[in-house]
């Protein structure tokens, strides 16, 4: 009993170490945080009024508000889990690491922290987005239990590739490696339904963008906001972020685990 | 006994960094691992606190086994490394609640620690300031406090003064009397004798990995030379006639340059030039050296320390 609940102290202290370097070094934070918003920008009054047309109806720019919200959303989370390998990285090349593990602390704490800094972070970066989206014309049907339904399946997704970008920080030789691997995540969601339909796509592609984890994510959040089908992209979208969110856990463990050689 | 080791042994790889460690420390006392870099002090210290697993051998620290209580083993100690162990982008003040809140002090206790950690170590006016501002010393300081938090028994430096101006070295090495008045065991490895020589109530020798000695600093004085004088020469003639007229002494001739044991008196160097003015060799040159790492390992190992930095 009391192994659990200074485990649970442990990851608090650790959660509130991290959030004190989110606040007083903020700068990464807001460029994560911006990034989604640029995009949004991007896509709606750049290109938003051509690839509207695109859709098939003819809603121009106030149709793909609606369409491109769901990836943004997406993009918000991947740009956090980034965030996180960076500073899981950062974090490692630190001596303090070296004093944590003499220390009769729980090593879960470590990893545990970072994991719930960076979900609070992308939590409070979806809010940010979402009310900037609604600002310039996203126009959502969804009721409360829909709205519910999608920030269940974001935040799923957020703890998976969370999980996975601690692995992936810890995996990596260097905090530029560690920047560098994750950004497959924030192009995932442009090579799947995300940011235009699939069936637009070459053939290759298409097969790619039909079968990607991404897709089934966007579609199912994007048919709880705007009641769009969602088929079996729902259960796709759950496996999916269960499988890399276990894969990233279990690896995590596995490489904080080991020794480090110095 | 403090700590205890039988046996220890790691390789990385086909390179032996360890082989075959057996040390014990009485409790209480100053313990010190003498070593050049490369010997295996860093990765000895690393076993024991519980940061590498040894390949073979054991270890008792503070009662607990290391292999099978580590956490207990955890508990008892304290280790200040030779890399900052500093979050360096939290204050001095929440460095220290950090420590506090991870050795589950109740808030007000924390606090009152931290505080008296701060003034103890002179740290107050930089407690609020993050240790990116602070020197070199203020930073080893900040770390050793750190470690102090969770009143450890044991306490690791791993070269607690490398990389520090005199001063600050002479501050740390107070500091690191003082920690013995309570009763804690500190093992500190260095690589000056200086250093285990003012602080250590016993030291080892390392070396490739193997201990080449082990004793009280006296003692281990006693077995090294108490120092030479360097005599320089033009030509190898006037070396080998002084090496001739000089029994004890070893010529090193390709610096023209003889080495005379001594023990550091006036009278011993008196006798050594009026040997040579007996037999009218002519030296260039003299200098005075006082034993160093240099001669314990000369003497223990038969060969000079490596730098394998």
């Amino acid at each position: 009993m009391t192994t659990m609940s200074y485990a649970a102290r442990d990851s608090v202290t650790m959660l509130r170490r991290n959030l004190r370097h989110m606040r007083r070094y903020p700068s990464l934070t807001l460029m994560l945080l911006g990034q989604p918003l640029v995009f949004l920008l991007l896509f709606v009054y750049v290109f938003g009024g051509t690839l509207g047309d695109g859709l098939g109806g003819a809603g121009g720019r106030a149709e793909y508000v609606g369409y491109v919200t769901p990836a943004i959303l997406l993009i918000t989370v991947a740009s956090a889990a980034l965030g996180t390998a960076v500073s899981v990285a950062m974090d490692m090349t630190e001596g303090i690491i070296a004093r944590f593990r003499t220390m009769a602390i729980s090593r879960a704490s470590m990893l545990t922290g970072h994991v719930v800094g960076t979900v609070i972070q992308t939590v409070l970066g979806l809010v940010v987005v979402t009310g900037v989206a609604l600002a310039v014309g996203f126009s959502p049907t969804a009721g409360f239990g829909e709205w519910a339904a999608a920030a269940g399946v974001l935040l799923l997704l957020t703890v998976a590739l969370t999980w996975m970008s601690v692995a992936l920080g810890l995996v990596a030789k260097s905090v530029e490696t560690a920047s560098n691997t994750p950004m497959v995540f924030l192009l995932l969601p442009f090579l799947g339904s995300g940011f235009v339909p699939a069936e637009s796509m070459p053939t290759a592609l298409r097969w790619f963008a039909e079968y990607q984890p991404f897709t089934p994510v966007v579609e199912t959040v994007r048919g709880l906001l705007l009641g769009t089908p969602i088929g079996n992209s729902g259960w796709l979208a759950i496996g999916w972020c269960l499988l890399i969110g276990g894969v990233g856990y279990l690896w995590s463990k596995s490489l904080f685990a080991r020794e480090r050689n110095r | 006994m403090s700590v205890t080791t039988t046996g220890l042994r790691k390789s990385y790889g086909d390179k032996v960094v360890l082989d075959g460690v057996d040390l014990k420390v009485a409790s209480g006392t100053i313990f010190s691992l003498l070593g050049p870099n490369g010997a295996g002090k860093t990765t000895t210290v690393n076993i024991l606190s519980t940061l590498v697993t040894p390949d073979a051998g054991s270890a008792t620290i503070a009662g607990h086994d290391l292999a099978t209580e580590p956490d207990a083993v955890r508990a008892a100690i304290g280790l200040t490394g030779q890399f900052s162990a500093v979050d360096s982008l939290l204050t001095g003040e929440e460095n220290l609640f950090l420590m506090a809140d991870l050795h589950h002090l109740p808030r007000r206790v924390g606090r009152r620690r931290a505080a008296e950690l701060l003034d103890r170590f002179e740290l107050t006016e930089a407690a609020k300031k993050i240790p990116m501002t602070y020197s070199g010393g203020m930073r080893r300081k900040l770390d050793l406090a750190m470690t102090l938090v969770g009143d450890p028994k044991v306490i690791f430096l791993d070269e607690p003064t490398t990389g520090l101006d005199p001063r600050s070295r002479r501050t740390m090495w107070d500091i690191i009397r003082d920690l013995t008045a309570n009763g804690v065991t500190i093992f500190l490895t260095t690589q000056y004798l200086d250093e285990a020589d003012q602080l250590a109530d016993s030291i080892a020798v390392l070396d490739g990995g193997r201990l080449v000695a082990q004793g009280t600093p006296d003692e281990l004085k006693r077995r090294v030379p108490g120092g030479h004088l360097r005599l320089r020469f033009a030509d190898p003639v006037e070396l080998r006639r002084a090496a001739g007229a000089l029994h004890e002494s070893t010529p090193d001739e390709d610096a023209l340059a003889l080495r005379v044991p001594t023990d550091g008196t006036v009278s011993s160097l008196r006798a050594v030039l009026a040997r040579l003015d007996a037999e009218a060799v002519a030296a260039d040159g003299l200098t005075v050296h006082t034993p160093d790492l240099d001669d314990v390992f000369l003497s223990l190992t038969g060969h000079r320390t490596k730098e394998l930095a």
